[in-house]
């Protein structure tokens, strides 16, 4: 069970937390119905890193973007997402 | 006699296995009290039925297994090794029949070239009758212990730690560590499997007598390190959490404070494992035999138990540390008969025993219960002794399990012939007999393969390794699977180093190039009941309570579970059934009014200057034309153009919006409408609420709804699909007009803490009007009647808005979710399943049946929901069928071969009633 470094609660067991999906299977907005479809369909799977979207739903309930790596599970940035995110 | 670790010499306690009462002593194993007793014979083997001993001294044992307790407290498949007799201790052997020492399933021993490698892949791949023939006989044979029938009636708990070194095993490394730790001011947590700490010194107490022990595990605790024995390591997860399970009571023990196990989540800054090694046998005919046991195992009963398992001694050996067992023998007052050292020449040790070089045991023979002599070929000359016990020593095998869990790669030690622990991405380092087994000298078996065992659990042989290989089984991960090597309980902790080596040779390799299989946990079996925890009672989900449950209990309804909650199905007067009552309930609410709760349902408030835009991200349907106070029918949409959920949208106020949807996709949608605002759309000023469980909901329905509601609020009810804010009662509420059985209905939303006399008053209206409650079965047939969907039935994620003929409320404005998804050609290509309905011909149509055609071929759609005309009376269904839109009128047969039911149906539109709708307005 991985630990996850919660922007607003420190670091919390992944049982606290939901994955969603990772954040290049979400279209961009104002992409042509195909590219979404692109986007949602056909993806990468690639050995490495990845950025994912977790929420910390048995928590404060926020949700954030997390980098982890595929292979090690080593987690190098967790970002907050949300409207108190935005700069 | 005594050893140095037993605390007396008093029989202290006694225990029962297999019927028969026995004495033990304090501090006793299982097995170390049945060999004290004498007891050599103390199970049957998996597949082959043959008697076997007790061949360790620790959780590595594959032979002894035992059930031990009564009732639901009993524990199939222990290893008598791993458990420790306290008075009363109940056991039982397995896997025979009548009884341990005279089992009809020995047969299957004889047969044993039909249990060969491969048997189940040989048998299934043939013809399907022998699968048939053989299956009853095996599943009665091959077996361990028996699953109890009855609950567990001891609590099982979890706990959560925090600690900056976590010290597995507690022998002379593990115990120099946590020392070392604590007393620089560390957070330790120290964790040994066994009762006692100590480890190899409590076999070999010439290097730390056991007075270090003591004293080192005191200043361990006076720095504030936590010592846990009875703890098992059992798996090395991800960013170092380790989880341990520890015994609170033996198994079968009733325990003291009512909680037999907890399981440990330990977060751990650094983890040292100093978990040492395990011992391996020797692979030669008939090794399997009650009396031959690991020499290890034999100086552990001798030292540490004062249990001599044997008089007249033969030892095994490759390596150095046997001759420590034959010491601790002689000093017991055994016989060594003669030490067969398979190394060349004498290696230098000062004894006195009889020893041969260059020699190798060969087979041996003996009864059911005991070992009578032994066959050893020295320098290739075959040789025989009389012997009652054949202690064997084949190398050690670093115990690397967890490292291996935590991701960690391993190297070869040549020198000790065994994998040990390499680099780890985990902070995590393997000290002690672990990280440096032993050296031994190795050489090739060079006896018969025959009922030479390797895999003793699994009863896997040589010769099964011999036959995986001729038949083509070239990778380890093969041969595992094929001859169910080291898929045992004991995972092959004794028997997958001999079987690796075999498939080396068999390869013309090197041990490491043979390759190895994974080490997954749990390190040792682990009670289902620990992973459940305090929630192996209610199953782990919780329940909520209706707000107005008291008011519904009163009436002694039927209830019926809807997502986390129970909802009245029906209120059966007395005498009536569920059917009758519903009925009843559903013609009251078709000819007069009838009430229902209808709180569950998911609400959502969605307000601020950019509701509409969220709303019409989330939902399907035009939001921003609905003029306040007004309220539409909406549906949600995948982002695939599947629809998922549906509900109701009202326009409260200026910039305030009440958005209704199903109960069972409540969480989901929660979920959903959140990642929209704080993922998709966190540039937008609007506030999303989750307000299901703030409003109590109260659905009147029916031609006299109208008139109970003027009398409620004192004023003309709202519109259909307009929304009143009022009172009933002196309590605030919200009137939707919204119907969902096709009747004039209105939705009474108030806050659920002031429900119960709003609820009063309607029930008083409703009554005085003529009318009744009504629950769930009722809804459901008024809805099916009147064509209205279902999450989870007619919606089941399979269905675009076009196949539920909701396509023409689609926003045409587009934007929504889902909206990309929808013009992939697949979703409106022909011959996709569309809502229909069915009526019936002949018969009465079942639930979930199949819509065949009358030649029979393969299924063209199915049921999704069947009822009753309300009024009429009739057989009717809302289903899907392939093109059904273009089909209506044609007859089909809905069969359902489960049930053994089937019906003759007409496909119709699926409006039952009311098609044109006139019944909502006023």
């Amino acid at each position: 069970m991985m630990l996850i470094n919660c922007p607003h609660c420190g670091p919390r067991a992944q049982s606290e937390f939901i994955y969603e999906r990772t954040v290049d299977s979400v279209p961009p907005a104002g992409v042509s119905n195909d590219k979404a479809m692109q986007t949602l369909f056909t993806r990468g799977n690639p050995r490495g890193v990845d950025e994912e979207i977790w929420r910390h739903t048995f928590g404060c309930r926020a949700w954030m973007v997390v980098t982890r790596h595929r292979v090690t599970n080593g987690i190098s940035h967790v970002r907050a997402v949300g409207p108190e995110a935005l700069p | 006699m005594t050893g140095p670790s037993r605390p007396n010499t008093d029989q202290d306690s006694s225990f029962i296995f297999d019927g028969m009462r026995y004495p033990a002593r304090k501090g006793d194993t299982l097995a170390a009290a049945l060999l004290a007793n004498g007891i050599g014979l103390v199970g049957r083997s998996f597949k082959y039925h043959r008697p076997r001993g007790i061949m360790t001294a620790g959780v590595e044992e594959p032979n002894a297994l035992v059930t031990v307790g009564e009732g639901g407290r009993t524990e199939p498949n222990t290893r008598a090794t791993d458990v420790f007799v306290y008075d009363g201790l109940v056991a039982r052997s397995q896997n025979r029949w009548p009884n341990l020492s005279l089992d009809f399933g020995a047969i299957f021993g004889l047969a044993g070239p039909v249990f060969s490698a491969g048997f189940y892949y040989k048998t299934f791949f043939g013809s399907a009758k022998r699968w048939m023939f053989y299956e009853h006989f095996i599943r009665k044979a091959a077996g361990l212990g028996n699953a109890p029938r009855d609950a567990d009636p001891d609590r099982f708990s979890q706990r959560a730690a925090f600690c900056d070194v976590l010290v597995v095993g507690a022998g002379p490394a593990g115990i120099e560590a946590a020392l070392e730790a604590s007393e620089a001011g560390k957070r330790v947590i120290l964790v040994e499997q066994d009762e006692i700490i100590g480890a190899s010194l409590i076999r070999d107490p010439q290097e730390q007598d056991s007075a270090w022990v003591s004293e080192s595990a005191d200043r361990i605790r006076a720095a504030g390190g936590r010592i846990l024995t009875r703890t098992t390591a059992s798996g090395y997860w991800e960013h170092d959490l380790v989880t341990l399970t520890q015994r609170l009571a033996e198994p079968g023990q009733i325990p003291a404070n009512g909680v037999a196990q907890r399981l440990w989540h330990v977060r751990a800054g650094q983890v040292i494992l100093a978990t040492g090694s395990s011992e391996r046998p020797m692979a030669f005919p008939h090794n399997d035999r009650p009396g031959v046991m690991l020499s290890q195992a034999v100086r552990t009963y001798v030292r540490r138990f004062g249990v001599c398992p044997g008089q007249r001694v033969v030892i095994a050996t490759n390596n150095d540390d046997a001759y420590l067992t034959a010491h601790a023998l002689r000093e017991a007052g055994a016989q060594i008969v003669a030490i067969l050292d398979a190394r060349p020449a004498p290696a230098g040790q000062a004894n006195g025993f009889t020893t041969f070089n260059n020699a190798h045991p060969l087979s041996t023979k003996g009864s059911r219960h005991c070992l009578k002599s032994v066959s050893g070929l020295v320098d290739g000359v075959s040789k025989s002794w009389d012997a009652d016990l054949l202690a064997v020593s084949g190398g050690f095998t670093p115990v690397v399990h967890l490292h291996c869990q935590a991701g960690g790669s391993l190297e070869w030690n040549d020198a000790a012939q065994a994998f040990v622990p390499a680099q780890s991405r985990q902070n995590v380092k393997t000290i002690g007999g672990a990280a440096t087994p032993a050296a031994i000298f190795t050489s090739a078996p060079v006896v018969p393969a025959k009922k030479s065992f390797v895999d003793f659990q699994n009863d896997v042989t040589l010769a099964d390794v011999d036959l995986a290989w001729a038949e083509g089984y070239r990778s380890v991960e093969h041969l595992k699977r094929y001859t169910t090597l080291g898929m045992a309980t004991d995972q092959g902790k004794t028997s997958n180093m001999g079987a690796l080596a075999r498939l080396a040779e068999k390869q013309g390799v090197a041990i490491p190039e043979a390759g190895l299989t994974t080490f997954r946990p749990p390190y040792t079996p682990v009670t289902m009941g620990l992973f459940a925890g305090a929630a192996a009672k209610d199953a782990g989900a919780h329940k909520r309570r209706l707000a107005l449950y008291d008011v519904h209990a009163a009436k002694k309804p039927i209830w019926q579970p809807l997502g986390y909650w129970f909802r009245p199905r029906a209120y059966p007067m007395t005498g009536e059934n569920l059917a009758e009552a519903a009925m009843r309930e559903a013609r009251s609410v078709r000819t007069a009014v009838g009430m229902t709760d209808v709180s569950t349902l998911a609400k959502f408030e969605v307000s601020g200057p950019d509701a509409v835009t969220l709303l019409e991200t989330v939902c399907a349907t035009s939001v921003g034309k609905l003029a306040i106070g007004r309220g539409r029918y909406t549906f949600m949409l995948r982002e695939d153009g599947f629809v998922f959920d549906d509900g109701t949208v009202w326009r409260i106020d200026e910039n305030r919006y009440l958005l209704t949807s199903s109960t069972g996709g409540a969480d989901r949608m929660a979920t959903h409408l959140s990642y929209v605002r704080n993922y998709l759309h966190p540039e937008l000023s609007v506030s999303v609420v989750n307000v299901q469980e703030h409003h109590a909901g109260i659905a009147i329905a029916g031609p006299r709804a109208k008139s109970v509601l003027a009398k409620l609020i004192g004023e003309e009810p709202p519109r259909h699909m307009s929304t009143v804010a009022t009172k009933i009662a002196d309590v605030a509420v919200l009137i939707l007009a919204a119907s969902y059985s096709g009747e004039r209905a209105f939705e009474i939303y108030v806050d659920a803490r002031n429900a119960t006399p709003v609820w009063g008053a309607c029930e008083t209206a409703v009554v005085a009007e003529g009318g009744c409650l009504y629950g769930l079965e009722a809804m459901e047939f008024l809805r099916i009647e009147k064509g209205h969907l279902v999450v989870g039935a007619e919606i089941d994620g399979r269905m675009t808005p076009h196949d539920l003929a909701l396509d023409k409320m689609l926003n045409k404005a587009g934007g929504f979710i889902g909206s990309a998804g929808l013009t992939r050609p697949a979703l409106s290509e022909a011959g996709r399943r569309q809502l229909v309905g069915l009526e019936a011909v002949e018969g009465s149509i079942p639930e979930g049946s199949m819509l065949v055609t009358a030649d029979g071929k393969s299924p063209e759609g199915h049921v999704s929901a069947s009822a009753f005309r309300i009024l009429e009376g009739g057989s009717i269904a809302l289903g899907q069928l392939a093109d059904g839109f273009l089909r209506h009128g044609e007859e089909l047969i809905a069969t359902s071969p489960t049930r053994g039911q089937r019906a003759r149906v007409r496909v119709v539109a699926p409006h039952f009633y009311d098609s044109a709708g006139e019944r909502y307005r006023d």
